[in-house]
């Protein structure tokens, strides 16, 4: 098969003839290239409003691809090697529902960490399925969960052996990767199907010398955050899947989520980015991996900061680390992720991507320039003078074990009732709570609260962490079972 | 044929000098540089496009942010200046037998190598012995220093290119800790004119502020920089620049300059009313 060329971009080669054509538009968006629209069209500019166009003949429908848009969608996929590739307009939690849906009908058991991303566990409510969750790795210092260990995926499908799908989360949001060809080749073993969840492992495509991605380890489906590290539009994803038998049915559960509407700004982002990396990208990526290498190696020489990377691999648990990712421990100066993230912030005009209960994460990507990680490195500096503390009494774990009463759906559709979180402890979550970022929940539908995760909770609002996903924007009652339920 | 370089002072202002020719055209890893020759302010050159350093008013400039706290404290000893590849200010310090080693951090090599070559006026001593040059960002060589220097300079450009990172928090957080216990800072502060540079004026001052006990603000005339009214920070961890002035010290010392005299540099820190109220107002 002669390869397709990466330098089209058909969508936005579409969208120029519209806007060349000088079409006269009766139809919608009602704001008609910015003209009934001025205010926006000023803070736009009058390029981006002008390429707000929608589905026409031309342009082609995202929802029942035919030109422009299934053909741009074989390139993509050429260029991720996979089977196909979809245009997600709706965020990458878009591809992971679609991905849990496409293989788990309601009661469909799913085999997965617990320490996946909330949109994984809405899709457990949207399609009714069961999840077996499988303990990930802990590291005792980091505090922080890891991949799924091989033996634990493997029992869990010895005890499960009518479960569809492994979902795996890889690279986690701080880079660590599991032994996914390992877990691949396991789950395919047993016939068991594996998602990944690859929000933050675009790179992982087009770089060299990168952890392997999903496709390339066999994987039957992956979600792909293009905005994340890809450089495209914020909200624009790539769903990919390996068999491109499959995409009938993909694109069937696909658009029972997914907009009618899809934004051709988002679709224009993620061809232009998609040529983008195929054709510079082992170069940009090089050049980030550059960049983090010597932001690791500067951090080094800071005692009290502990940087991860490749010493963390253990061959199981921590397959790999993502070298573009600095992920940096800063419990031993006394001070949690949370609090270095909002000093950074607050006094020196640093936003990184953000802060838990011990680590930072700060993304380094296609836009970064050596200067600007200099700013990093001397306000880290200049904050471990300014800022440490003693580290004793710091709550020195990330992750807690839940217990899990009810299935996710089951108990969001409960009877509930309204109580303190405070005196929360041995009820039935009926609602999911979590610190955003990272957006991995502390306590889900279904699970059993205890003291701990109580603890847990005012501990990382107190040290300044947004807490969000429960009803109660204050953050003093949650929704739990009725007793009697 | 007439051949004019502008520069845009605001969106609505410009600045414009007759250029008799082009001697220099380069772009750095950094940046763009430029060298002309005029018959008004003789050989110029500018960084992407912003004006720098001229052979007929770079004196201005150079006494002024060297001389100040040089009368402050005559025990002034090792130095570090930051920016600075036209070596002006390196210049002005050579002339201070006291002074027994200088470092100076400059990011960008191309601009040393032109001044070496079209502006001995202000490169003459570079080569000096007690001159180490570094080419490197400010920001990294600074961090790593510990109680180090009895004087930061701070020559750098706007901070609107390679220079933002030397506004920053974190730069004079890491400048403190170089400076000894007697430690003087000084910077070249901006203007007060224009809104675009009163902001980052502002926020350098605050920041600086929140840092040393002892901060002043002083300001000089400098015909060919945005408004003409340009100020220098001077910040300190207890040395008061009028109260410590040791005049009878330097004028003993009979160096000759054009611009910097014992009187000037007490007037220089009185401040216009609109400045003040600037300076006063910038941690709302």
């Amino acid at each position: 098969m002669t390869k397709r060329d990466q330098s089209q971009t058909l969508i936005v080669d579409a969208m120029q003839h519209e806007i060349d054509q000088r079409i006269v538009s009766f139809d919608v968006p009602g704001h008609k290239q910015g003209k009934g629209n001025p205010m926006l069209r000023d803070f736009l500019g009058d390029k981006a409003i002008h390429y707000d166009l929608n589905s026409r003949k031309t342009l082609d429908n995202l929802c029942h691809p035919t030109g422009v848009i299934y053909q741009a969608e074989c390139i993509a996929a050429e260029a991720f090697n996979a089977g196909h590739a979809f245009f997600i307009v709706n965020g990458t939690t878009a591809a992971v529902q679609t991905m849990i849906m496409s293989v788990c009908k309601a009661g469909d058991k799913i085999i997965l960490p617990r320490n996946v991303h909330r949109s994984a566990i809405n899709a457990l409510i949207l399609s009714g399925a069961i999840p077996v969750y499988v303990n990930p790795g802990i590291d005792k210092k980091l505090g922080i969960g890891l991949g799924m260990a091989k033996k634990d995926i493997e029992e869990a499908i010895l005890a499960n052996p009518d479960a569809k799908a492994v979902f795996v989360n890889n690279p986690t949001y701080y880079g660590i990767c599991a032994d996914l060809k390992g877990i691949v080749q396991l789950a395919h073993s047993y016939g068991v199907k594996v998602l990944v969840d690859e929000a933050h492992g675009t790179h992982f495509y087009f770089g060299e010398n990168l952890p392997v991605s999903a496709m390339a380890a066999g994987a039957d489906m992956a979600a792909v955050s293009m905005h994340k590290t890809g450089g495209s539009l914020t909200q624009s994803s790539f769903l990919l899947i390996q068999n491109k038998a499959d995409m009938g049915h993909v694109r069937q559960i696909l658009n029972l989520t997914h907009t009618t509407s899809g934004s051709y700004l988002l679709l224009a982002s993620l061809d232009i980015s998609r040529k983008h990396l195929a054709l510079e990208g082992v170069s940009v990526f090089n050049k980030v991996c550059k960049l983090t290498k010597y932001a690791r190696e500067e951090m080094k020489k800071i005692p009290g900061y502990l940087v991860y990377d490749e010493a963390l691999i253990n061959g199981d648990t921590i397959g790999n680390v993502d070298p573009t990712k600095l992920s940096i421990y800063t419990k031993d100066i006394g001070l949690t992720g949370i609090e270095v993230y909002d000093i950074l912030r607050d006094e020196y005009d640093i936003q990184i991507e953000f802060g838990d209960l011990g680590s930072i994460l700060a993304i380094i990507s296609v836009g970064d320039t050596s200067l600007m990680v200099e700013r990093l490195l001397a306000a880290l500096t200049d904050i471990k003078r300014k800022y440490k503390k003693d580290p004793s009494g710091m709550l020195d774990h990330e992750y807690i074990q839940p217990t899990i009463i009810r299935s996710p759906r089951e108990a969001f559709y409960a009877e509930t009732e309204v109580v303190p979180i405070k005196e929360s402890a041995g009820r039935i979550m009926a609602e999911m709570i979590m610190a955003y970022p990272p957006g991995i929940p502390i306590a889900a539908p279904g699970e059993l609260m205890s003291e701990e995760i109580i603890e847990m909770i005012f501990y990382a609002k107190s040290k300044g962490s947004f807490i969000t996903g429960i009803e109660d924007t204050s953050i003093t009652n949650i929704h739990v079972l009725k007793e009697d339920n | 044929m007439e051949l004019w370089y502008t520069e845009q002072h605001t969106e609505n202002v410009r600045f414009s000098i007759l250029v008799e020719k082009q001697l220099f055209q380069g772009q750095s890893d950094f940046q763009r540089v430029d060298v002309f020759e005029s018959k008004e302010f003789g050989k110029f050159f500018t960084l992407d496009g912003l004006m720098m350093v001229t052979e007929k008013d770079e004196f201005i400039y150079h006494d002024m942010i060297v001389h100040i706290p040089m009368a402050t404290n005559p025990n002034i000893k090792k130095v570090l200046v930051i920016g600075a590849g036209d070596g002006g200010t390196v210049r002005e310090l050579c002339r201070y037998s006291t002074i027994e080693h200088i470092d100076m951090v400059e990011i960008d090599k191309m601009v040393v190598d032109i001044s070496l070559e079209y502006f001995p006026i202000t490169a003459c001593s570079l080569d000096d012995p007690r001159v180490s040059i570094y080419y490197e960002d400010g920001l990294k060589f600074v961090r790593s220093k510990d109680n180090e220097y009895d004087l930061i300079i701070v020559d750098s450009t706007d901070p609107f290119g390679p220079g933002e990172g030397l506004f920053t928090r974190e730069f004079y957080g890491n400048c403190y800790h170089a400076l000894n216990e007697t430690g003087i800072l000084v910077n070249q502060h901006e203007n007060p004119y224009y809104d675009t540079y009163q902001h980052s004026m502002k926020r350098a001052h605050k920041r600086i502020k929140e840092l040393f006990p002892v901060t002043k603000v002083y300001q000089a005339h400098i015909p060919t920089y945005p408004s003409g009214h340009w100020l220098f920070g001077y910040a300190s961890k207890g040395i008061d620049p009028i109260k410590d002035l040791q005049a009878d010290y330097w004028n003993g010392l009979n160096l000759t300059t054009k611009y910097y005299n014992t009187d000037l540099h007490i007037g220089c820190f009185m401040l216009p009313n609109y400045v003040k109220e600037q300076l006063e107002h910038v941690s709302e």
